[in-house]
């Protein structure tokens, strides 16, 4: 476990750099338990890491570092399978062409691809509705786009190195954009106002366009 | 955005430092006082006029039901706030009252204000409302100081000794691609590359380097994960200053240690203090 700072009032505590589900349910597991500390404001658990936002009015830098190296070292709660989401996909964004000259796959086939895991939801957040979904099938790999587009429609299904997911939201953004769908990720007047929480499952299905 | 021109305009009016107020963003609004009431306007100077009178800034001013507060034009930086006793009413969402317009939520109905909008007082200021407090110019932030003051931060390692030089001694523009998510810079670009990264979560201030290495520095209402390397992050007291900058500004980075930069932030939370008496 090690720790960054984050400015002078928040870090990233890294425990491991793998895309892995039993990492992200501890990390998932240490974000929770942080959230419980007086002089945390904030934990946002990514994949791996989680970002904590502190008072530096009650603790320093040093002292959350060492408190949270106690609490990672210990064994986290065995976590339930989370509910499964059957997403209608259509593979026609405006990346796939790009992504198939790529990869030296057919649209087709990396549509079958995309579709044939059950993705963990590692991680919820970017903007709100948003779910880092993974692992992606190593065929389909690829770096975050050279230069990341100012606006990306709302509906958009992307991928990113081991990642998928879905733009809840017309926003930036620097994934490729393989799909869209019609399901809302995004549901403001919910609590939490997201359709995905971290630890469900996601399967994807091709939808005609 | 200027969370210390939000806070000191709330103060001067007597509010809790967080009420809800109305950010102005490149020019001002004309508005009328339905009712008396006690207003502070503080952040950047769009010159404000009372009746058409020059108004002052960062105190605490009454007006009475009438009187039009007006502003004659931008002569600094990107943003005003006013504060009104007792706070702007608005719509609550997810504990904040901030306007989001991305989701249509917070604020008047998770939009701008527009003409003919009537912005109600939310309840009684918590301490006695009294005009003509003011915070002394020496207790601002100088927002004409456009060099930001930043930690080192997670992937600074990526960048190499040049690298290191450029992020903290060239000069930086503000592109036009520039919100309150963040502003992508123009400058020397960064080589931040090497291993894809797992998303993680992120801070206001942050400085990313995306693969075309031109840095982004993020803004108040930014991503709350994202994956690109983080080098360095502006210190909590330079994000005011952050705030006040507009696309074609110059902006630099001077990087300083946490202990420097809790001493500035000490610095403000007292300026801040002394409104509380």
């Amino acid at each position: 476990m090690r720790t960054h700072p984050l400015g002078d009032a928040a870090l990233l505590a890294e425990l491991g750099t793998r895309l892995d589900t039993a990492l992200n349910t501890r990390t998932i597991a240490l974000a929770a338990a942080l959230k419980k500390r007086r002089d945390v404001r904030q934990a946002i658990a990514g994949y791996a890491s989680v970002t904590v936002h502190f008072d530096p009015d009650q603790t320093t830098y040093d002292a959350l570092t060492a408190a949270i190296k106690r609490l990672a070292s210990k064994r986290p709660p065995m976590a339930e399978p989370g509910r499964l989401h059957r997403i209608p996909v259509v593979y026609d964004g405006p990346d796939m062409e790009a992504v198939a000259a790529t990869l030296g796959l057919s649209p087709a086939k990396i549509a079958e691809i995309h579709a044939r895991p059950i993705y963990r939801v590692f991680l919820v957040g970017f903007v709100p509705g948003w779910a880092y979904l993974g692992p992606l099938p190593d065929e389909l790999e690829l770096p975050r786009r050279h230069m990341p587009r100012t606006k990306v429609p709302a509906g958009s299904v992307a991928i990113a190195g081991r990642q998928s997911g879905i733009y809840p939201l017309a926003t930036p953004g620097g994934w490729h954009l393989i799909g869209r769908t019609s399901v809302k990720l995004f549901l403001p007047d919910l609590d939490p106002p997201c359709l995905f929480r971290a630890g469900d499952r996601v399967k994807f299905f091709a939808a005609p366009a | 955005m200027d969370r210390f021109a939000l806070r000191a305009a709330n103060l001067l009016v007597g509010n809790e430092e967080g009420a809800a107020a109305l950010e102005c963003t490149v020019s001002g609004p004309q508005l009328v006082a339905l009712h008396s009431c006690l207003v502070a306007i503080s952040g950047s100077d769009f010159d404000p006029r009372i009746n058409g009178e020059a108004a002052p800034t960062w105190t605490g001013i009454f007006l009475s039901a009438g009187d039009e507060l007006t502003f004659a034009g931008r002569r600094s930086g990107a943003r005003a706030y006013i504060a009104v006793g007792g706070g702007v009413a608005g719509d609550r969402w997810l504990g904040s009252v901030s306007t989001y317009m991305l989701a249509e939520r917070g604020g008047m109905h998770g939009r701008l204000l527009a003409g003919g909008d009537v912005v109600s007082v939310a309840g009684e200021p918590s301490a006695p409302a009294v005009s003509g407090r003011r915070l002394g110019e020496n207790l601002r932030p100088d927002y004409a100081d456009h060099k930001l003051r930043a930690i080192a931060g997670p992937h600074i390692r990526r960048l190499d000794a040049a690298g290191r030089k450029t992020l903290f001694g060239s000069v930086f523009k503000v592109s036009r691609d520039a919100d309150r998510m963040g502003y992508r810079l123009e400058g020397q670009g960064l080589d931040a590359s090497g291993d894809e990264l797992l998303s993680f979560g992120l801070v206001p201030g942050a400085i990313q380097v995306p693969r075309s290495g031109q840095p982004i520095l993020l803004m108040a209402d930014h991503q709350t994960a994202g994956g690109y390397p983080v080098v360095a992050t502006v210190t909590s007291a330079s994000m005011p200053v952050a705030a006040q900058l507009l696309p074609g500004n110059e902006v630099s980075f001077a990087e300083v240690s946490i202990e420097a930069a809790l001493r500035m932030r000490a610095a403000q939370r007292a300026a801040l203090d002394s409104l509380k008496s």
